[in-house]
């Protein structure tokens, strides 16, 4: 790549400042700024619900919160951590550093950048609604059936089960809208002579994962339709009576689901590498072999759905299918892993925040991918569905390799974004916090699976009970941690020594020529790439 | 030294249209959550009134906003704003668009898949000592067994399917030469023939909008004097939920025909930039190609 100094001229002095300039904002930064900040607030928003489930399970017994608000908590938290913390986090930066890695002045659709965050709260009012209603005695709080939807508890359900519809709809549109625009960014903006398989991997992981998106957010959205026409207009589709089934809603939900699980992680894998070459000071191993993988794994998402639901019931052959598709992911998976080491090997390696939290998210992330290639056994699962055992499965795939891999990305790129440092100390205190308060709360769990607990209940036999004060303990530990998190990014925000172009000594790449933080206008003009 | 290409991409100012459209879904949803609230164990019923009204406001708002919006883009692109690069950008975007909304069908198309192969049948195929549903016969078009779920009887009764070869013919045809008429007046931009242009949106609004009669007055046939509702089982599910979110997008396309038809008497559009003439085409064409997956899958087979 050609090195490249930018013309930053403030032309635009003109736009709105205040409030106006967040409501109208066409701008790439902003945009990004704003996702990232909604994605924060609603972590701690989604966090604060679990610890009342894991204080009221610290115990067995019922002493906090009534059975139906339980499953009305659980529901709503993962609603919140999956479509309103982790996606919002990964669009966040898509948004800020897209244009800034592929040389573009913005993103390509400006307008429908900014209707695609502002699509954001009025879904997270309608999550969260029915809770302030119940307390003014309309309606029985949200839905109570867990992020799953599942018929017929759905169709029983109050208005909860209307708005946590409606918000997946927004969200849906929400989505659509973001991927649309990464894809024609990507297509239509990069800088001049950077070819496709010039790109950063972010940008390879974000145009899998909007592919996935535009295949199978309009699905769900299908889905959720079916629920509310069945719930008030008569249709039957989950109703046998009328010769609809039950479970062909998990299938439509599960093909949009399990693709959505990569959808959560795919532009992680995509930075992981990219702070895993700056710290280890080489060029990533095996460029091709992780673009490759990605499409691999990201075709092969959409053809595995069924796993989430083996013990429904069906034909023997479709089980096997199913068994044997999900476990060929892991191969793609498996050369992403060895790619990430092989990067790191005989590296001249430091540990910052960014990489303490890259390395740890390898081994937590790998955990995750090994139990769930337990969990694609047919013949095991049927003990292990259900059970915390799939709990533990999907907070190492999830928390581990979802949310710790967001704030690698947070610490790697705030000085870019700043312009200032953030406090080392308190980064790396915050990352040992949280690897060993998340090992503590989640391993106990697998364990509790794998005794035969059950999730989504609040209250168990009693030879559950010291795993679950365990759980409970650390989650609190785990839960404030994160406040360290929020402090140093504020912090950072609002000051500190400032960060040089580079910021990290091996950072190599286009958004690193620009000054942090870089210039309102990113690239006015084009840079070209030889 | 640093190279740089000089081409300039046009960054729209900032809007309030984004934000205030999505204010009107959220009233636009809320209220319609209200107006159909029902609870078992409190009274809703009072919020349906307000919730009516809430839908209306949020209906206005919605439609007032997209009005504002795509005018402040006509501008844009009759002053020149757009070159080849935003062009591309938009093409790309309806393309990927489109995509999202054939996944959408693709989902309903999946659940009559579903229902036809496996859950009918296997409805049928239980046990005769087990089975809830004595004397059900598992053949399509079906109503489902009926039965007691939930507390509610459900009567299957009989219907009458829409047979494939009376108005759903003629609709097909309808459909398919509003295909050709809008790629003849395509045809006619390109060589600079305004009349032709506008002759061709015309007889295709004209057959969109005939195509909507017609299926209005199939929904009519079909509750009037076929016992054939939404309420019909896995049939009449899957039948109205399929031709429905399709004469929904009909509706949408004729409507954008006809803005662009506005557009083209007013000299918009030219043989070189004509991206929102073509947006519309490629929406109306893929509406048509559902229509022959409708018309085989769900009224022919
Ligand atoms: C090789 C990798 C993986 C395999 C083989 C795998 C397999 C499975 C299986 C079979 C289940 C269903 C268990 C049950 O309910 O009985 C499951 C659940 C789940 N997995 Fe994975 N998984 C893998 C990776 C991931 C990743 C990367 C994520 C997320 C980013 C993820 C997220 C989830 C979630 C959220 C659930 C539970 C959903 C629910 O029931 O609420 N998994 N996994
Ligand atoms: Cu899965």
């Amino acid at each position: 790549m050609s090195t490249t100094t930018v013309a930053h001229h403030d032309e635009h002095t003109d736009h709105p400042t205040g409030i106006m300039r967040w409501l109208t904002t066409t701008n790439h930064k902003d945009i990004g700024t704003m996702y990232l900040t909604f994605s924060l607030i609603m972590f701690l928003v989604g966090g604060s619900m679990i610890l009342g489930i894991r204080a009221e399970l610290f115990q067995p017994g019922l002493q906090l919160i009534k059975p139906d608000f339980f499953n009305q908590l659980i529901g709503v938290h993962a609603l919140i951590m999956i479509f309103a913390a982790l996606m919002p986090a990964a669009t966040g930066f898509a948004n800020w550093m897209l244009p800034l890695q592929i040389g573009a002045p913005d993103m390509a659709l400006p307008r429908l950048n900014n209707w695609g965050f502002w699509l954001l709260p009025p879904s997270a009012i309608l999550l969260t609604l029915p809770f302030t209603l119940a307390l003014f005695g309309i309606g029985d709080g949200a839905l109570a059936t867990g992020w799953t939807f599942y018929p017929p508890l759905s169709i029983q359900g109050g208005i909860g089960v209307d708005f946590a519809i409606f918000a997946v709809h927004l969200l849906g549109i929400s989505s659509v809208l973001g991927s649309i625009n990464i894809i024609v960014t990507l297509f239509n903006m990069r800088a001049p002579g950077m070819t496709l398989m010039k790109m950063p991997m972010f940008a390879w992981g974000w145009l899998i994962t909007a592919f996935l998106l535009i295949a199978t957010i309009p699905v769900l959205a299908g889905a959720v339709t079916m629920l509310l026409t069945d719930r008030h207009f008569g249709t039957h589709f989950f109703d046998a009576a009328g010769g609809g089934d039950p479970i062909m809603f998990q299938h439509l939900f599960w093909f949009f689901g399990h693709p959505e699980v990569y959808i959560l992680l795919l532009p992680v894998w995509g930075f992981i590498p990219q702070i895993l070459q700056t710290f280890s000071r080489k060029p990533m191993y095996g460029y091709k072999a992780q673009v490759y993988s990605l499409w691999a794994i990201g075709a092969m998402s959409v053809v595995v759905w069924a796993h989430h639901f083996f013990t429904a019931g069906m034909p023997v052959p479709a089980l096997l299918y199913f068994m044997y598709s999900t476990m060929a992911i892991s191969l793609p998976l498996a050369v992403l892993f060895f790619c990430w080491i092989k990067t790191m090997w005989r590296g001249s390696m430091s540990f910052e925040t960014p990489m303490l939290f890259t390395v740890g998210w390898i081994i937590l992330f790998g955990i995750g991918g090994l139990t769930g290639l337990v969990l694609a056994d047919v013949a095991a699962d049927a003990q292990y569905h259900n059970s915390y055992f799939v709990v533990a499965h999907f907070h190492y795939t999830l928390f581990a390799g979802g949310i710790m891999g967001i704030m690698a990305g947070v610490y790697y790129w705030l000085p870019k974004m700043t312009g200032h440092m953030y406090n080392e100390k308190l980064g790396q205190l915050h990352f040992w916090l949280t690897a060993i308060s998340f090992n503590l709360t989640f391993i106990p769990q697998f364990f509790l699976g794998l005794a035969g607990m059950p999730r989504r209940i609040p209250d168990y036999a009693l030879q559950f009970a010291e795993f679950n004060m365990i759980s409970s303990m650390a989650a609190f530990v785990l839960g404030l941690s994160q406040l360290i998190f929020v402090y140093n990014i504020i912090s950072t925000v609002k000051g500190g020594k400032k960060a040089t172009s580079q910021v990290w000594e091996g950072a190599e790449g286009l958004e690193w020529t620009l000054p942090s933080p870089p210039p309102y206008h990113s690239f006015t003009e084009q840079p070209i790439i030889k | 030294m640093t190279t740089h290409s000089n081409n300039h991409y046009y960054v729209p100012h900032g809007a309030l249209y984004p934000v205030v459209l999505s204010a009107g879904l959220l009233t636009l949803a809320s209220g319609f959550i209200f107006s159909v609230a029902t609870d078992k164990n409190k009274d809703l019923a009072y919020l349906q009134t307000p919730g009516k009204w809430m839908m209306y406001i949020g209906a206005a708002i919605i439609l007032l906003m997209t009005f504002k919006w795509l005018s402040a883009v006509v501008v844009e692109s009759i002053t020149g704003q757009y070159k080849k690069w935003e062009d591309k950008s938009f093409r790309i975007g309806m393309i990927v668009f489109i995509c999202s909304e054939v996944a959408f069908f693709a989902a309903f198309f999946g659940a009559l898949f579903y229902m036809r192969i496996i859950s009918v049948p296997d409805l049928a195929a239980f046990d005769p000592i087990f089975t809830p549903y004595k004397d059900f016969l598992g053949t399509w078009p079906s109503a489902g067994p009926g039965g007691t779920v939930l507390g509610t009887e459900y009567k299957p009764g009989t219907l009458t399917p829409m047979a494939a070869w009376g108005l759903p013919a003629i609709n097909t045809a309808l459909l398919l030469s509003s295909g050709a008429t809008i790629t003849w007046a395509h045809w006619g931009l390109l060589k600079d023939n305004r009349k032709q242009l506008i002759f061709g949106l015309f007889l295709t609004v004209a057959l969109g909008t005939a195509f909507l009669v017609c299926q209005a007055f199939e929904y009519h046939e079909a509750y009037t004097h076929m016992g054939l509702t939404l309420g019909s089982g896995a049939y009449g599910a899957t039948f109205f939920m399929l031709t429905g979110f399709h004469g929904f997008h009909v509706t949408l396309g004729t409507i954008m025909l006809i803005v662009i038809l506005l557009r083209s008497m007013q000299g918009h559009f030219s043989a070189k930039s004509h991206f929102g003439f073509e947006g519309v085409a490629w929406y109306w064409h893929f509406v048509d190609v559902v229509w022959l997956g409708l018309f085989i899958f769900v009224y022919w087979l």
